[in-house]
Parts: C-alpha cells; sequence; structure tokens
C-alpha cells in the first residue's frame, strides 16, 4: 500500500535532500532532511518520514549514549530536544533518524550512527515496515528497532503486541536490510550538504 | 584487599570472575537467584503476592473497585499497574514523585498486561456501559538489588492469581450494585508472562539476573516477556551495546527454561494454599 506524503516541496531548503521513489525491494515510505535549520542550536536536523513520555525519552538516550563517544567530553551535557511536527506512524524510528542527523550536524564525536525501523505484523502474519498509523493501529504487533551502522547490530528495541520467536527474527533480518537504505540516505544528504557549502 | 579491589576497581574485579564463567556471587552466568513467592499475605488487599530474587523483594498488591467503563469500550474494565520505588529499597531514590525508573517500570508493566492479555478486559466489566471493575495493581519494591522488572511482573501474575471478585448483580428496581462477600470467583487468567533479564558486559558477555552491582557496571540491558506458548509480549532494550542476532536468539532459549521454572514455582505455590 503506497501513500504519497511529500507535500512541503516548496518549503524545502537547498541544502534539504530526499530520498528517491520507493525502489524495488525497499518498502520505506519517502523520506527527506534538512539540516542546520535553527541558528541557535550547535546541530539541528529534521526528519520527515511517510511522546514526551518518559519511557521515549529514556529509550532514546540510552541509544544516544550507547553510540556518543561520552568519554572525550567530560564535564558535559549534550541535551537532545525532538520536537513533534507531524506524526504520520513510526515515530519513535523518527526520532532516533532526527536525534542521529542532529547529533553529527553538531559534530559530536560518535562511534556508530544508529537508526530507527519500525516493523508491524498485521493479523496474518504479513510484515510491513514502516507503516503508516493506521496499518500501526490494525497491526497485531509493532516492533521498532534501532541498529547501529557498523555491524547494524541492535542497539535498541521497544514492541507492542504479542509475536512469536520466529517473527522477531524476520522482523530483525528485514529491518537489518531496510537500515541500509537510511545509512545511504544519510551519506547522500550530508554529502549534499557539504558539497554545497 | 579483595575488598579494597573491588571498591577501588569494581569493572576489574568483575571481569575476573567473568573470565573463569561465574560471578562474585558463585552463580553461573545463566542462573538465576533463589526465587520465593508468598501469595495472599496481605487480608486488606482482593489479592496480594511477595516476591524475593535473591535480595530484590517486591510487593505486589491488587485492590478491585468500581467505575464506569470508558465511552470507547463499554463492555471493557481496567488494569491500573503503578509501580514505586521508594527511598527505602535503595540509597539511590529519593521521596517525591516517581523517577525516571519508577516511571519506566510502570510503563513497562502496563505494556506486559496490554501486550500478553493476562486478563481479558471484557472479563472485568459487569454491566456495559454502567459498572465495570478497576484492578489497581500497586508493585512496591522493599529491597533494589537489581532485576527489578522480572521480580515485579512475577510478583504481578501470582498477585493477579490469587485475586478474588465477589460476585455482583445490578438491581432491576433500584438500579444500584449489590455485592455478594460471600460468593467469590477468581480471575480468569489466560497466559502467564514471565520476564526474564540480562545485562550486556564489554558489549559482548550475557548474563542474566543482574544483581544491583553488575546492572550499575554493565553497558546494556535486555528484558523478554514470554508466554507459556512462547510468544513474545515484549522486548524491552533501552538502548546500550548492539546485540547480534544469534545472541539474541541464545537469550531466547534462556527465556523459555526461566519461563517452565517459574510457572511450576507457582504452580506449587498456589496448589499448597488451595485447601481452606
Amino acid at each position: 500500500m503506497e501513500v504519497g506524503m511529500h507535500t512541503d516541496s516548496k518549503s524545502r531548503a537547498e541544502t534539504g535532500a530526499e530520498s528517491g521513489p520507493r525502489g524495488p525491494g525497499c518498502s520505506l515510505r519517502h523520506f527527506a532532511c534538512e539540516q542546520n535549520l535553527l541558528s541557535r542550536p550547535d546541530g539541528s536536523a529534521s526528519f520527515m518520514q511517510g511522546v514526551a513520555e518518559k519511557s521515549r525519552e529514556q529509550l532514546i538516550r540510552n541509544t544516544c549514549e550507547a553510540v556518543v563517544l561520552g568519554a572525550l567530553h567530560p564535564r558535559t551535557s549534550i541535551t537532545v530536544v525532538l520536537q513533534v511536527i507531524s506524526d504520520a506512524g513510526s515515530l519513535l524510528a523518527c526520532c532516533l533518524n532526527a536525534a542521529c542527523m542532529a547529533l553529527v550536524d553538531a559534530g559530536v564525536p560518535m562511534r556508530a550512527l544508529f537508526c530507527g525501523v519500525t516493523c508491524a505484523l498485521d493479523a496474518d502474519g504479513t510484515l510491513v515496515l514502516d507503516p503508516t498509523a493506521k496499518q500501526e493501529k490494525e497491526a497485531r504487533a509493532v516492533l521498532t528497532f534501532a541498529l547501529d551502522s557498523v555491524e547494524r547490530k541492535l542497539l535498541m528495541s521497544t514492541t507492542k503486541g504479542l509475536y512469536s520467536d520466529a517473527e522477531l527474527q524476520q522482523c530483525l533480518a528485514a529491518a537489518q536490510t531496510a537500515s541500509q537504505h537510511v545509512f545511504r540516505f544519510y551519506r547522500e544528504s550530508l554529502q549534499r550538504r557539504y558539497s554545497k557549502s | 584487599f579483595n575488598t579494597c579491589f573491588r571498591t577501588v576497581e569494581p569493572l576489574e574485579y568483575y571481569r575476573r570472575f567473568l573470565k573463569e564463567n561465574c560471578r562474585p556471587d558463585g552463580r553461573e552466568l545463566g542462573e538465576f537467584r533463589t526465587t520465593t513467592v508468598n501469595i495472599g499475605s496481605i487480608s486488606t488487599a482482593d489479592g496480594s503476592a511477595l516476591v524475593k530474587l535473591g535480595n530484590t523483594t517486591v510487593i505486589c498488591g491488587v485492590k478491585a473497585e468500581f467505575a464506569a467503563p470508558p465511552t470507547d469500550a463499554p463492555d471493557k474494565g481496567y488494569v491500573v499497574p503503578n509501580v514505586d520505588l521508594p527511598p527505602l529499597c535503595s540509597s539511590k531514590f529519593r521521596s517525591g514523585p516517581p523517577g525516571e525508573e519508577a516511571q519506566v517500570a510502570s510503563q513497562f508493566i502496563a505494556d506486559v498486561i496490554e501486550n500478553s492479555q493476562i486478563i481479558q478486559k471484557e472479563d472485568l466489566c459487569i454491566s456495559p456501559g454502567k459498572l465495570a471493575w478497576v484492578l489497581y495493581c500497586d508493585l512496591i519494591c522493599l529491597d533494589y538489588d537489581g532485576n527489578i522488572l522480572d521480580a515485579c511482573t512475577f510478583a504481578l501474575l501470582a498477585a493477579l492469581k490469587n485475586v478474588q471478585l465477589p460476585e455482583v448483580t445490578i438491581n432491576e428496581e433500584t438500579a444500584l450494585a449489590e455485592v455478594n462477600l460471600k460468593k467469590k470467583n477468581y480471575l480468569n487468567i489466560r497466559t502467564h508472562p514471565v520476564a526474564t533479564s540480562f545485562a550486556v558486559f564489554d558489549d559482548t558477555l550475557l548474563i542474566v539476573d543482574p544483581t544491583g552491582e553488575e546492572e550499575h557496571l554493565a553497558t546494556g540491558t535486555l528484558t523478554i516477556v514470554m508466554d507459556e506458548e512462547g510468544k513474545l509480549c515484549c522486548l524491552h532494550k533501552p538502548g546500550g551495546s548492539g546485540l547480534t542476532g544469534a545472541k539474541l536468539q541464545d537469550c531466547m532459549s534462556r527465556a523459555v527454561t526461566r519461563h517452565k521454572e517459574v510457572k511450576k514455582l507457582m504452580d506449587e505455590v498456589i496448589k499448597s494454599m488451595k485447601p481452606k
């Protein structure tokens, strides 16, 4: 089920980047990214992909803590502020992607990049990557993973619903393949930004 | 000398034990601490259980009250969990509003209840649209020595198995609820979710059931909640070092064994309580 959702082409700045149309084998929605939007903070990024609850904050914070080389900056506090502009499903994954891009934009030394991928399992066991809000609601289980860029290891996982061990492995494998697209997009987006300036 | 070394270089101290595939308290890497459970100790609660995992002690009390069912689901009741980590259980908690760890634990227990469907919320409805039960599950930690999530999940499960709800009928004429305290029924517990927690050391080693000190030294944690059919209700990994798919598989098999251990323990305790 394809959902076209990119509508802000007019407001996109030159430094922004967009991913191409959904190629065969990739079922992630279209995504776009802009960096250095805000002048005040050290780094900023907006990640648009097709809670400020404590537990979500804890998940994002712990994922960032695992990759940021904190030992190089003692007595320093790194604050990551995430503002949800709109939620069309896969919110936590989008937050993770935005956090990673913002840390890169700020020049914080990291041991790896990370990305968030959401999988939904519907009633008959079909896997849907990057589900929309409607698909998430109707799914039997929704699994969100954060994967690192070096060895695609699992950094963070949070799940909702019931699923079997085999389904978990299947989702993890699909998420690892999908993460390649996200990392490639990071690379292109950064290349475009630095080549223009 | 040993105690000095432990205080000054706790990580090195631990690494020496881990190299020999054991831990300072004598356990193997895949071994749980002694688990004890005491059901029905609080007489003022509708259901209660006390679980001890080594030194970690959690008590769960369930109180049932009446409430109007939610407007978008008039045939459902509520299950409201709350995890409290008071200053008495550990020096790292201050008195005041619940800290982050308590909130995350409460959210975790709420997710386990929701995902595992341990109780069908429709069973809690007395009269659709008018009256339903709300079960307040209060989990209080009395002693914090790591692995709070496993202890809370077990305490919740045991307490819910102990809950007896009186029969309620709605009087047609007065439209009031009449409670028959003499006739009580146990809750219909549909699944038995059991949590197994692991700590990741140095990005590679996985140890089961971490103590407070081990949790502090660990580089990541992982909690798996599994029911009796091997279905997963929750895979909670809040950041920390990365894990490969193969390591995850090992954790799954350990979780399956743990589920059998816990189920056996709980069945024994319930059986020993039955004759009244």
